[in-house]
């Protein structure tokens, strides 16, 4: 008696995490594995691979999405965040960074917003030169001071009041590949696939 | 004069009357001896993690009210202390301690001595080295880049390997057993040791890419929760409240009928972290049908402990492990109702991705968790250490420390983050007011931050005295309020 009550029970317990296994993670892995990129869809180039690495280093998922929600959904749609996203986009990401905070807004369409490389640089040197009220980190790891650039590297121009005497900030090799990442974020090709606001019991 | 130590002998004599119960108390002291130095082991452990890690919580905290402090240095930036924060707590913190009081637990339940000491020594030695290897790493930037499964993977398969030695000796003890009756709390601690390793395994097969990896994630992430850490703190709810108060559990029908609703729900909820993302509409649903149907383990949970405790509330006066326990009981219901509440689309479209999230997983961390281990820890040591804690009014500021600091906590990150939310969907204000209108409540959270971090300060402080046997000399049980020792208590 003892024996087969053991035995349901670790029989029920194996099962139930299982079956929640194939439920949320199995099957849709299942599915979803046949989804082939989009036309748009460029893979990400060795600078780009390399910036996404510090973007993970530097916990940039803590703070933003990458995911913009449909119609009805929040008002991503209304900030021009871009078309809903879909499984497609995600192709070349691993590991995937969706994120699940936006302390600072969602980055998914980033560089089409945003493609100026000086202004990246300069928001990652001290996110308040221009954006005021942010309370993203500094990167100042991500730059270095020299005594004069060399022909190849990019100088940011800062402030009076922050430029260091007789010295300039030029960006280090990290700090161009991330910003060749995030400029890189413009996920707004056509999908043939859009989808509709998914909650249809909800009245607006 | 006062006898300096406690001796075994002297706690059996207490207020023992019969043969028989000294037999019985005899059998539960060599039982409690048998696991003092592995319990002792993992407690110590587990609250250094538990202070390295408030303080790295503290800091990252800090950073959202003072972006630039400290702003020079690579390995003390948001984004890594963030992670160093979540795994100390969690795998360092709450995994150790709690893997301590189900030793105790295990051992005191199956009426038997542990078995296999070695194996334990073996598992605190290996998970310690995870842990401290994986948050070095952390601290370099070398992070795997999905949450909760940030360490690297031989930082991760160290903890794994840790955990099989663990589940090791638990399982031979359990096969050694003197008892036919199988208490709750034993339920929960075996389906755990089958459920974590299996997690961790299928969470690391590699198979998963784009957005399958996503639902793998939080399939992952809320289930180290349903599997390991929800466990714990209901196993350890599920002892110590009758125990203490002194009279059965409320209905063991409902215990399992929470248990078989637990297993059967909780793992399906994890998708609902990715409400509104890129993934088929059906799978964010089933995860809040199953969230929603939580009420019912939730409820089967809540009204077996709570009818256990009405009418006794005068107790939590005196006793600082039921004060601690009752309020992480009362948390678990109050968090696992607002997790429920939150999963549905309506409120997520506000809630997800602000600050609101946050505090809900600090009420089931903290206020539940946390608060039962603190509630065990204080009842387990003076039991193997065979001294009492010396200093009662350091137990009374860790509680209210702990409980003030936590529910400031709660509510300002609920509050400001459902502010946040509703301007971040309002498209008419910049995406910069969403980040402005939450800086007083981040304030108010740091504050909260601070007085959990004094708590446990206090808590450290006379865990270490208690191990050393430190401090005044007493007889009876630290409770906060009692009369004065007399002639009487002393051993004769």
């Amino acid at each position: 008696m003892m024996f087969i009550r053991s035995f349901i029970f670790f029989l029920g317990v194996l099962a139930t995490l299982l079956l929640g296994w194939a439920g949320l993670v199995g099957i849709p892995n299942f599915m979803i594995s046949e989804v082939q990129p989009p036309k748009g869809l460029e893979r990400y180039t060795y600078e780009q691979s390399y910036g996404r690495s510090i973007y993970i280093r530097e916990g940039c998922l803590y703070c933003h999405s990458q995911q913009v929600r449909p119609a009805g959904f929040g008002a991503d749609q209304e900030r021009f965040w871009g078309r809903p996203s879909v499984p497609a986009d995600y192709v070349y990401d691993k590991p995937h960074l969706l994120g699940t905070m936006r302390t600072g807004p969602d980055l998914f369409n980033i560089g089409a917003r945003q493609s100026s490389e000086d202004w990246h640089l300069l928001h990652l040197y001290n996110p308040r030169i221009v954006s005021p009220g942010s309370v993203m980190p500094p990167f100042p790891w991500l730059f270095e001071e020299k005594i004069s650039a060399a022909p190849d590297d990019k100088v940011i121009v800062l402030p009076d009041s922050i430029t260091p005497r007789e010295k300039v900030v030029v960006a280090t090799r990290e700090g161009r590949a991330l910003t060749a990442y995030l400029i890189g974020m413009n996920h707004t090709y056509p999908v043939s696939q859009v989808p509709a606001h998914n909650d249809t019991t909800k009245k607006k | 004069m006062a006898a300096q130590t406690t001796t075994k002998e002297q706690f059996i004599s207490f207020a023992s009357h019969t043969t028989e119960e000294v037999s019985e108390k005899q059998h539960r002291v060599e039982i409690d001896d048998s696991v003092t130095s592995p319990v002792v082991l993992y407690f110590l452990t587990g609250i250094g993690w538990l202070v390295f890690g408030s303080l790295a919580g503290l800091l990252a905290a800090l950073k959202f009210n003072l972006p630039d402090w400290l702003g020079g240095t690579p390995f003390l930036t948001f984004g890594r202390i963030r992670p160093v924060h979540l795994n100390s707590v969690m795998y360092g913190w709450a995994s150790l301690a709690g893997a301590g009081m189900i030793v105790w637990l295990t051992s005191r339940l199956c009426r038997a001595k542990i078995k296999e000491t070695w194996a334990l020594y073996v598992s605190a030695v290996l998970w310690n080295i995870g842990v401290a290897f994986g948050l070095v790493s952390l601290f370099f930037g070398y992070n795997q880049g999905m949450e909760w499964l940030e360490f690297p993977k031989p930082a991760g398969g160290l903890i794994a390997l840790g955990f099989l030695f663990f589940a090791y000796s638990i399982v031979q003890t359990f096969r050694k057993r003197q008892v036919e009756h199988l208490y709750v709390s034993l339920w929960y601690i075996l389906a755990s040791l089958i459920w974590f390793p299996l997690l961790y395994v299928v969470a690391n097969l590699g198979i998963y890419h784009g957005v399958t990896e996503a639902a793998m994630n939080w399939w992952f992430g809320h289930n180290a929760l349903a599997v390991w850490f929800t466990p714990i703190g209901l196993a350890g709810a599920y002892y110590f409240i009758p125990k203490v108060i002194g009279r059965p559990i409320y209905s063991y029908y409902l215990g399992l009928l929470g248990f078989w609703a637990f297993a059967l729900f909780y793992n399906w909820n994890g998708i609902h972290h990715l409400v509104g993302g890129p993934l088929p509409t059906w799978l964010v649903t089933v995860s809040i049908v199953a969230s929603v149907m939580m009420f019912v383990p939730v409820m089967a949970v809540a009204v077996n402990h709570h009818l256990t405790t009405i009418g006794h509330f005068r107790m939590l006066k005196y006793s600082p492990t039921l004060r601690f326990v009752v309020f992480g009981s009362m948390s678990y219901t109050a968090v696992s109702f607002q997790g429920s509440i939150e999963s549905l689309r309506s409120f997520s479209e506000v809630a997800h991705f602000t600050q609101y999230t946050i505090g809900h997983a600090h009420l089931g961390v903290y206020g539940f968790l946390s608060m039962i281990l603190f509630g065990a820890i204080y009842y387990i040591m003076p039991r193997i250490a065979k001294w009492e804690w010396p200093y009662p009014k350091l137990i009374k500021l860790h509680f209210w420390m702990s409980a003030v600091g936590i529910a400031l906590y709660v509510v300002a990150l609920n509050m400001g983050g459902w502010i946040q939310g509703t301007m971040m969907n309002d498209p008419s204000l910049p995406f910069i007011a969403s980040v402005n209108a939450t800086k007083p409540y981040l304030w108010a959270r740091s504050l909260g931050g601070t007085m959990m971090l004094v708590g446990h300060l206090a808590f450290a402080y006379q865990f270490l005295l208690i191990i050393y046997r430190s401090g005044p000399t007493r007889y009876v049980p630290a409770w906060f309020e009692l009369r004065k020792t007399t002639e009487e208590d002393k051993p004769v």
